[in-house]
């Protein structure tokens, strides 16, 4: 019964607080509108939402969102020095990424979170879903970046969202 | 003060959406080229976006939708990105980068 009444649990203050930074006002009357709207529309989108999505660790996500927060501006940095500076002498690569995580949200996060940080972009999901391929604009040791996107990002994702 | 500190995240922004874009034209293939608006141009709409937020929460209601923007926009440039390379994988557009075995790229 509560399944069916609230069928995401989690999306519902997401949403309402999506509600109220949208009406940028943060009164009650909004936080009541948010709330509704917050358990309304997880019932009407419920069929795109077919597996429940729960989060283990909340400590391991904030820590993993702060830590992508610091590394998109390092990242940003980066990329534009070289590309400033010599973008002829760049050695941009191809490389494959053997994926732990198996659940689409996790895979998601983790193929938008290499897109936004360090000079990497993830370009294709293998039909398998067990590679992800991700283009790298400078890369002169491949094996090191997909060392440390798997410890980085990969392993705090599997944490928070599989295991 | 506060002028000083908007004025600067302003410029700032500025000067990276500008080397983002710059990117377009000094890299040497398509897939390189992908990486100036995912990354450059975020953190100079970021710089922006502070600087608004900042500058509009001076009156007595904080003004945060900007964060909105943000998170939007975190979510949207890379999924575009995604399906730009994608595609660009699809077509065999030439790269600087050695391609990858193409057996599992369909």
């Amino acid at each position: 019964m509560i399944q069916r009444l609230l069928p995401h649990p989690l999306l519902t203050p997401i949403l309402a607080l999506i509600w109220m930074l949208l009406a940028n006002e943060f009164s009650a009357g909004h936080a009541l509108l948010g709330l509704l709207l917050g358990w309304a529309i997880p019932i009407f989108t419920l069929r795109f939402w077919p597996e429940q999505t729960r989060i283990r660790r909340p400590l391991t996500l904030l820590r993993f969102i702060a830590v992508v927060l610091y590394d998109i501006l390092i990242a940003n940095l980066a990329v534009a020095k070289l590309i400033v500076s010599r973008p002829r002498r760049l050695q941009p690569a191809f490389l494959e990424v053997p994926l732990d995580v198996r659940s689409d949200l996790a895979i998601s996060l983790l193929a938008n979170t290499i897109s936004l940080t360090p000079g990497t972009v993830s370009a294709e999901l293998s039909p398998e879903r067990d590679r992800l391929l991700v283009h790298a604009l400078h890369a002169t040791d491949t094996e090191a970046l997909v060392a440390t996107i798997k410890t980085r990002y990969e392993a705090p994702l599997k944490e928070v969202f599989e295991e | 003060m506060l002028e000083y500190v908007l004025a600067f995240l302003i410029i700032a922004g500025g000067a990276f959406t500008f080397i983002g874009s710059l990117g377009l034209a000094r890299l040497r293939d398509f897939y390189s080229r992908l990486h100036g608006p995912t990354k450059a141009t975020t953190l100079g709409v970021g710089c922006v976006l502070i600087a608004s937020a900042v500058y509009f929460s001076q009156g007595d209601q904080p003004s945060l939708h900007e964060i909105l923007i943000t998170l939007f926009l975190f979510i949207t440039a890379p999924v575009s990105a995604h399906l730009l390379a994608k595609a660009a994988l699809h077509l065999k557009l030439t790269s600087v980068a050695r391609r990858p075995e193409s057996e599992n790229l369909e």
